[in-house]
């Protein structure tokens, strides 16, 4: 874990002119938040222009909208599959996270505090497995989840994502059980508990925000995972919200940039609001992923 | 000889009680499944890359012909220099852009925490959903950038984004970065903040001027953990597939193909699972060279940091 370092954080910047600051904070620091923000800005925007109104720069402003519209969103839900795949994506997601979980806390735990002989090589192993991109397993993947069976349906999904999730969420819990002192659980052990007791009763209940930051992390990555969901899903009632959006809703050679951009921003919703939550459990799982 | 669930249950309590035992039982899940799914579909790759197979058809061995058609096929070798241009230029941009915005973030602000946290949304949400928007932002009519420089008279005519070659190539590596630059601010930001403020001020003292203290103080105490953030940039731009995929698809012929992009293109559309599976090989070299790189990265932070 990083060392906390209790320092003034005002350091050097109080020595330097306001006007000055203006022009080397303050400028730049904006310039960033409008380039990083205006994508989501022209999503939104486009979502609720009434289609009169969405090309026609000439008589409209683009950067506004006057009379705001719900067509695009009533026709996604009503008249698409949008509904379905909302809810193939949340049961997918919300699987594979939880299959993940269960298997990491067990290894996460086995390496880094039974230290069974290997224990150190099966760290370095999940390391590298997190490092094996899907890019380059899809193709053998879809071959085994055709000769499985399971072609074509959520359970293709909800058995390749751990693949990624796993090795993460280890990885990210190894760091967690580090930081427990091993003082407590000395002393459970010395009192009679056994190791399934010691894991439950002490190391889970304090480790609590380590499992939501890999939790919601997982829950994220499944919710944005591309590549297995395009391969290994073909019927439109089985697609995932970013394969079902991209593959059902463009079609031929005029865009419904209304519908579409409604689409975009629905799918984008509820891992937004998730991340509204818990900002400072996905800062430390993305940190932490990294630091250690 | 004792009966046998009597011996079950000892070998149960046997296994329990002993650490490596109970280590191998905890393994268990996570293992079954990295070796099943993970470790196994990476060997079933490297074989397929040595068959013939199509889908529907498990192929048959015929050794490095895959590997010789593709040296001499243009547009794999077009898809490797794509890939390499991608990850040099997108990584540069993030890396500097990245650590000037932790550079920024670093400083004494109002509302740093809100900062922080708007900052992370691209990176939050899902990559497929933002790059539609950039789709729409690129749109070769009713492009909104080509619409704002056409209203301030720098152009005269709507810009072609993704039609042109190195129009497409620039757009979505700009695509790429605007999606990369928050992981690599926040992971630079935390590494900035353990970096004790009294080394500046000493530096300062000393009559360092900012930019030496940047130099002599800032970086090198920030290299572990760049060679880390990087190394991760490095291996997710490498292997990129949504953003090209949802953009051009790899075109305008071929130009923005990616060697992830050209290897589902062969083998789930085109059908040669073989063909397909020796591209996908044909990155590991890269991604072992960026792994190595990791590898030594952290080991020369734990020498910096003392014994573990």
């Amino acid at each position: 874990m990083s060392k906390t370092v209790t320092d003034d954080h005002e350091g050097m910047d109080q020595f330097e002119s306001r006007r000055r600051k203006i022009f080397v904070v303050w400028l730049p620091l904006l310039v960033f938040l409008f380039v990083l923000l205006f994508p989501f800005y022209w999503m939104a925007i486009t979502a609720v222009k009434p289609n009169a109104q969405l090309t026609d720069y000439a008589n409209h402003s683009p950067f506004w909208v006057v009379g705001p519209t719900l067509d695009h969103i009533k026709y996604l839900l009503f008249e698409t599959s949008y509904p379905g795949w909302l809810w193939n994506t949340l049961v997918v997601a919300v699987c594979s996270t939880f299959l993940s979980l269960f298997a990491s806390v067990f290894a996460a735990y086995a390496i880094e505090r039974l230290r069974f002989r290997g224990a150190r090589l099966t760290g370095l192993l999940i390391f590298l497995a997190y490092l094996v991109p899907p890019s380059i397993l899809f193709i053998p993947l879809s071959v085994i989840v055709f000769q499985m069976g399971i072609f074509d349906s959520k359970l293709a999904l909800i058995l390749t994502y751990p693949t990624f999730l796993i090795p993460f969420c280890t990885w990210l819990l190894m760091g967690y059980f580090r930081s427990i002192p091993y003082e407590l659980e000395e002393s459970a052990l010395v009192d009679g508990a056994t190791r399934w007791q010691i894991l439950t009763k002490i190391v889970l209940p304090l480790a609590v925000p380590g499992l939501i930051s890999a939790g919601i992390f997982a829950f994220t990555l499944s919710w944005n995972e591309f590549i297995y969901a395009l391969t290994f899903i073909s019927s439109s009632e089985n697609k995932t919200i970013p394969v079902g959006v991209l593959t059902e809703l463009v079609r031929g050679d005029v865009y419904e940039w209304g519908a579409l951009m409604s689409g975009a921003l629905l799918g984008s919703l509820p891992v937004v609001i998730l991340y509204s939550f818990f900002v400072d459990y996905y800062v430390s799982s993305m940190t932490g992923a990294v630091k250690e | 000889m004792p009966p046998v669930p009597e011996r079950k249950a000892s070998f149960w309590s046997r296994l329990s009680e002993s650490r490596n035992g109970l280590g191998f039982l905890f393994m268990l899940p996570a293992a079954v499944f990295l070796l099943f799914f993970l470790t196994y579909p990476l060997g079933l790759g490297v074989w397929l890359g040595f068959t013939d197979a199509r889908i529907g058809d498990s192929g048959e061995w015929i050794g490095l012909e895959n590997y010789i058609w593709l040296m001499d096929d243009p547009v794999f070798w077009l898809s490797v220099f794509n890939t390499v241009f991608y990850t040099f230029i997108a990584s540069v941009l993030k890396f500097g852009l990245g650590l000037w915005l932790a550079l920024l973030l670093n400083r004494h602000l109002p509302f740093k925490n809100l900062f922080r946290a708007i900052i992370l949304l691209p990176w939050v949400v899902p990559t497929v959903l933002s790059a539609l928007a950039f789709w729409w932002i690129f749109d070769s009519q009713f492009s909104i950038i080509s619409w704002v420089l056409m209203k301030w008279g720098i152009i005269s005519q709507p810009i072609n984004f993704l039609g042109d070659p190195w129009n497409a190539r620039a757009s979505v590596i700009a695509a790429n970065v605007w999606r990369g630059i928050p992981f690599v601010a926040i992971s630079l930001l935390a590494g900035l903040q353990t970096i004790p403020q009294s080394l500046n001020e000493a530096a300062a003292i000393d009559g360092a001027t900012p930019w030496q203290r940047f130099t002599k103080v800032t970086l090198p105490l920030l290299t572990p953990i760049i060679a880390v953030v990087m190394t991760f940039s490095v291996l997710f731009t490498f292997t990129d597939f949504q953003l090209i995929y949802v953009l051009t698809r790899g075109g305008p012929v071929n130009a923005t193909h990616l060697m992830a992009t050209l290897s589902f293109q062969r083998a789930i559309p085109g059908g040669q699972l073989g063909e397909g599976a020796a591209i996908a090989v044909a990155m590991i070299p890269f991604l072992l060279a960026a792994i190595l790189f990791s590898f030594f990265g952290l080991q020369r932070r734990k020498w910096q940091q003392g014994a573990d």
